[in-house]
């Protein structure tokens, strides 16, 4: 790739693109972020020995600069700081699985995930399947060919624990996948066409 | 409006497809409530009470002002009195004194708001709240109905423990019911003994046919009693809310059930015109009956918001979800009923307590003994029944509201009638079925009992007992050794499944496209697009040619139905066909005006509008040219009378963009639409652990045409499963000494997770055309709740015997202690709250 490509590589490994996305994105950060600070937000810089603040994330393939709390969890900061909100909150003490996104391809409840654990790990929330032109991802496809979900609010966590169980079982029976996604709550309760629609969206991923 | 002229081809109605919001849900850009953001918006956090029943004794805010970033605190003080509102039919909503406030300074059950802070952050307004100085008096509380009715027993309010109802005024008109102070009598209470209702004074009633007449013919009398759990609705979206006020209006952000309808209610609220009002519901993470319209999780933002002049959101956590989020109010009722040797139901003496939280009175009670006098169709019935106030959480409509309590306190007496007459358990369903325009109630002012539209509730039976082999299924072992026992069970379920009188609205663009306008709530059971497939079959357009606009008053949508009570694909697909002939109507004429002849000449089909004659036509963008050209009705710029208002708004804002349909719904209609669930369930009992689950199960509805399959059976299924939970988990728990709630979780009080999914599960749909709906289509949401709970109940008392639970939910504790030698019934004196 020649110096003077605007997609170059930067040092971090994201494109220029990327980059700039990435900058504008910690723009809308510091307005929204501000709800949740607590009062030592007050303070910008904290005593010699606390935790770095100021930390890089790889969230959806991409390098995210945050400003992070000791306490904060990855709910709160891919929420309310990257503007990320198919991260739902349903419960915010590991019940209902609303908040589940893969860390290093596993699926975690992030409501329970301190972000400064997570540094250095691989964040995939459902924004991240989406292909950059827009198509979906082929668990999204045959998810939605299956008319899969009813108010949807579970449906991000459910997708997120879907595709973490079909790394390690990628051709699961139906009750396989039903323990594998088993720690998601749907309150709508339409787990028969939900597990037809994730079956289908299995199948998808199979042949892509 | 013309009449239903043209025949209906269903090309999309009945058939599969995916809906316009669905991509949006899975790929994360779905925008529920709590998802949006606004400048300058601040936090808000409440203050609830820490008691039962307690009176504000002291109360100074202004340590909490002086914390950085506090902008404002809400009261009581600040709220609107309540005031008598005139709705736009002119009938009066009254204001009503025991009314739930948005804040109190009297509050009446653990959890409810008393006050709200607004500050630049979470934790500024929480460190504010901290630093309110509050004392609390307490008062007397009460968490079981039962306690409250006791001679002497506590009352929830200081003026009254029940709602009374009474006598109707001189005019014959009903009178409004009214809270007061009722108590049960000592010799009351010992007639009943520890295990059966007392049968003390009830504030309703109604009777009809000869009951002492029923029983003594009977073959077979039982008198049983049975307590159903309160329910909270848990959404898995928490009310959130956002709320600003920009150049007068109040702009308002949250899941609901019915954008259009929401608009009045908060009108009464705030006290505001609907045309100040701007609501925005694309999403709705659940509602079950909860997010009906506007409630207090919407008018406190709002109110804060003006006080501090700046947007206000309102994040709601799951504990504070438990204790203002709703609940199904527990039944405690007794059944006398008189079975005919063939099992026929010849006297129901039904009375029903009701828990009925601390503010308005439920329509629960009233209407279990409707659905039971439907669905089971008592030759001679009396119904009783009182709400009793209690310090519990406020209660609301929840799937079947009612219907659900009703069925599960009597199908169960049939199942048992049907072991001691030694009698089929379908066959004792057959013969009491409703059938055609079965009556219900009892004979209103003009002395004839009201009708169902139609029941099929036979048919309905007959194809699940069919798809699930429940003949062949008699013959298997009831003991799976080791230990395991199998049950079997049927179940009916019924609810009202439909409305009318609603507006249909849209626009055909000058490109040849039909813009829909839709004020339907969006929750999820796609309804909202659903109907829409009706208007597209009734215009003859592909699917593709359609645009759905719905979730934003600010996109102007017509008056339609709330999406609760199984209203929506009734109502509101007669809506939109209503708005589909007054655009035939209008097509017709603006092609004769171009083309001569008379309007009758032509016909609409294919996106055109043309005459068999000589084939000569428009196509839909000429003819939505010719409409803007020609004005008056075409284009919207004069609105025909009989419209609701709001409706009359959009239409007026929308004049000009195109050919402009829009219709109430005036389609005639004899009887009230319900509609019915024949469910059938396997279970497994392990007798070693208490452990049991639905191995198999089948829901076959009786719910006329249907027009999404994978919708329908989505709703089918998964109003089952919440009608499982009832029965598996879902209960309240107090601590009755401090009248606390100590089960506000997902873990306390358990929904069914997937793995409770039965093995095999299916549904179907018997498929017959309701008579008194042009498309012949009814709601299925409500009436599967029931059902199942009602087969599941049966199922489990087929595997372990009758008398062994008196009480809903079931755990594996309740199965183990029933199967100790000796055991007696446990119903914990009756109480839902364990």
């Amino acid at each position: 790739m020649p110096e003077h490509d605007p997609e170059t590589l930067r040092p971090s490994g994201m494109t220029r693109r990327q980059f700039i996305k990435s900058v504008i994105a910690a723009g809308v950060v510091t307005c929204s972020g501000a709800l949740f600070s607590g009062p030592a937000g007050a303070a910008p810089a904290g005593p010699p020995g606390a935790v770095e603040r100021l930390i890089t994330l790889d969230v959806n393939g991409q390098q995210r600069r945050v400003d992070v709390l000791p306490h904060e969890t990855l709910a709160q900061t891919l929420r309310y700081k990257l503007g990320l909100t198919s991260v739902k909150i349903g419960c915010d003490r590991a019940e209902c699985g609303s908040c589940t996104v893969l860390v290093d391809d596993v699926p975690r409840y992030s409501c329970s995930t301190l972000t400064h654990s997570v540094r250095g790990a691989k964040i995939l929330t459902v924004e991240g399947l989406t292909r950059p032109d827009g198509g979906l991802h082929p668990l999204q496809q045959g998810v939605l060919d299956a008319q899969g979900f009813q108010c949807g609010y579970c449906a991000p966590g459910f997708l997120m624990a879907t595709l973490g169980f079909l790394k390690t079982n990628p051709d699961p029976t139906r009750a396989e996948l039903a323990h594998g996604v088993s720690g998601n709550l749907c309150r709508c309760q339409d787990y028969d066409k939900i597990l037809t629609a994730l079956q289908n969206g299995a199948a998808s991923m199979r042949k892509a | 409006m013309p009449q239903h002229d043209a025949p209906f081809t269903p090309r999309l109605t009945g058939h599969d497809y995916v809906t316009p919001d669905l991509r949006a849900k899975l790929t994360g850009t779905a925008r529920f409530s709590e998802d949006f953001r606004i400048e300058g918006m601040l936090a808000c956090k409440l203050l609830t009470s820490p008691m039962p029943h307690a009176k504000v004794a002291r109360l100074d805010t202004s340590a909490a002002l002086a914390v950085p970033g506090v902008r404002a605190i809400l009261t009581a003080e600040d709220l609107p009195a309540p005031a008598d509102t005139v709705t736009d039919t002119g009938s009066v909503i009254r204001a009503n004194k025991w009314a739930e406030p948005a804040l109190t300074m009297e509050p009446l059950y653990a959890g409810e708001p008393v006050l709200a802070v607004a500050a630049a952050t979470e934790a500024a307004a929480a460190e504010a709240i901290a630093k309110i100085d509050i004392a609390f008096s307490p008062l007397p509380f009460v968490i079981d109905p039962l306690d409250s009715l006791r001679p002497g027993g506590p009352a929830a309010r200081g003026d009254g423990n029940v709602w009374l109802q009474p006598p109707a005024g001189p005019d014959g008109a009903p009178a409004m019911a009214q809270v007061g102070r009722l108590s049960w009598t000592e010799a009351d209470f010992a007639a009943a003994g520890p295990h059966r209702l007392p049968l003390g004074k009830p504030s309703r009633e109604w009777a009809y046919g000869d009951l002492e007449a029923g029983f003594a013919k009977a073959a077979l009398v039982l008198d049983e009693t049975f307590v159903t759990p309160n329910v909270s609705h848990q959404t898995l979206e928490t009310r959130s809310t956002l709320a600003y006020w920009q150049n007068g209006k109040v702009f308002i952000h949250t899941g609901t059930q019915s954008t259009m309808q929401t608009v009045p209610a908060i009108s009464r609220w705030l006290g505001i015109p609907p045309e100040r009002i701007v609501f925005i519901s694309e999403f709705t993470g659940g509602g079950f009956g909860s997010k009906g319209t506007a409630g207090i999780s919407l008018v406190i933002p709002a109110l804060l918001a003006k006080k501090a002049n700046a947007p206000v959101m309102m994040r709601v956590g799951r504990e504070l979800e438990q204790a203002i989020g709703r609940a199904r109010p527990s039944c405690i009722g007794r059944l006398r009923a008189g079975f005919a040797a063939d099992g026929r139901l010849l006297a129901l003496d039904m009375y029903v307590l009701q828990d009925n939280g601390p503010y308005e009175e439920n329509n629960d009670a009233a209407m279990s003994g409707r659905i039971v006098s439907l669905l089971y169709q008592p030759q001679a019935m009396r119904w009783r029944g009182l709400a009793v106030l209690t310090n519990t959480p406020t209660r609301m409509y929840q799937t079947g509201p009612g219907g659900v309590q009703g069925v599960m306190l009597m199908d169960r007496v049939l199942a048992k009638a049907a072991r001691e007459l030694k009698l089929d358990q379908v066959a004792i369903r057959r013969v009491n079925a409703p059938a055609g325009k079965a009556p219900y109630d009892a004979a209103g002012a003009g002395g004839k009992r009201p009708h169902a539209t139609s029941a099929f509730v036979k048919e309905a039976l007959d194809q699940g007992a069919a798809a699930f082999g429940w003949q062949a299924r008699q013959a298997l072992p009831r003991d799976l050794g080791d230990g395991r026992r199998r049950g079997l069970g049927v179940g009916l379920g019924s609810f009202v499944a439909g409305t009318i009188g609603f507006d249909g609205l849209f626009v055909i663009t000058p490109e040849g496209r039909l813009r829909i306008h839709c004020g339907i709530g969006n929750l999820g059971t796609e309804s909202f697009s659903d109907v829409q497939r009706v208007l597209a079959d009734a215009m003859d357009v592909p699917w593709e040619a359609c645009e759905i606009v719905w979730g934003d008053t600010g996109k102007h949508l017509p008056w339609s139905c709330v999406s609760g009570g199984s209203q929506t694909i009734h109502a509101m697909s007669r809506a939109a066909l209503a708005a589909s002939l007054d655009a035939k109507k209008k097509l017709k004429e603006i092609a004769a005006q171009t083309l001569g002849g008379a309007p009758e000449d032509y016909a609409v089909a294919g996106g055109r509008v043309s005459r068999a004659s000589d084939g000569r036509g428009l196509d839909f963008g000429e003819a939505a040219r010719r409409a803007m050209a020609l004005g008056g009705a075409y284009d919207g710029h004069e609105i025909s009378a009989g419209l609701h208002a709001l409706t009359k708004a959009s239409a007026q804002a929308l004049a000009g963009q195109g050919l402009l349909a829009v219709a109430k719904d005036t389609f005639p209609r004899d009887g009230q639409s319900f509609s019915y669930v024949a469910t059938f369930a396997e279970v497994e009992v392990d007798t070693a652990t208490g452990m049991y689950r639905v191995v198999d199960f089948h829901a076959a509805a009786d719910s006329g045409v249907v027009v999404h399959p994978r919708a329908f059976g989505g709703q089918v299924v998964g109003r089952s499963m919440l009608g499982l939970g009832h029965v598996t988990g879902q209960r309240w728990v107090f601590d009755r000494h401090y009248g606390m709630p100590l089960g506000s979780r997902f873990y306390q009080t358990k929904p069914p997770t997937i793995l409770e999914l039965p093995q095999k599960t299916g549904w179907s749909s018997v498929g017959i055309p309701d008579p008194e709906t042009p498309i012949g289509a009814r709601g299925i949401g409500e009436p599967p709740t029931g059902a199942a709970a009602a087969a599941l109940l049966n199922a489990l008392s087929d595997a372990l015997g009758d008398d062994r639970f008196r009480r809903a939910p079931i755990l594996p504790d309740m199965i183990l202690a029933s199967l100790e030698p000796d055991a007696r019934p446990r119903d914990h004196g009756l109480s839902a709250n364990v």
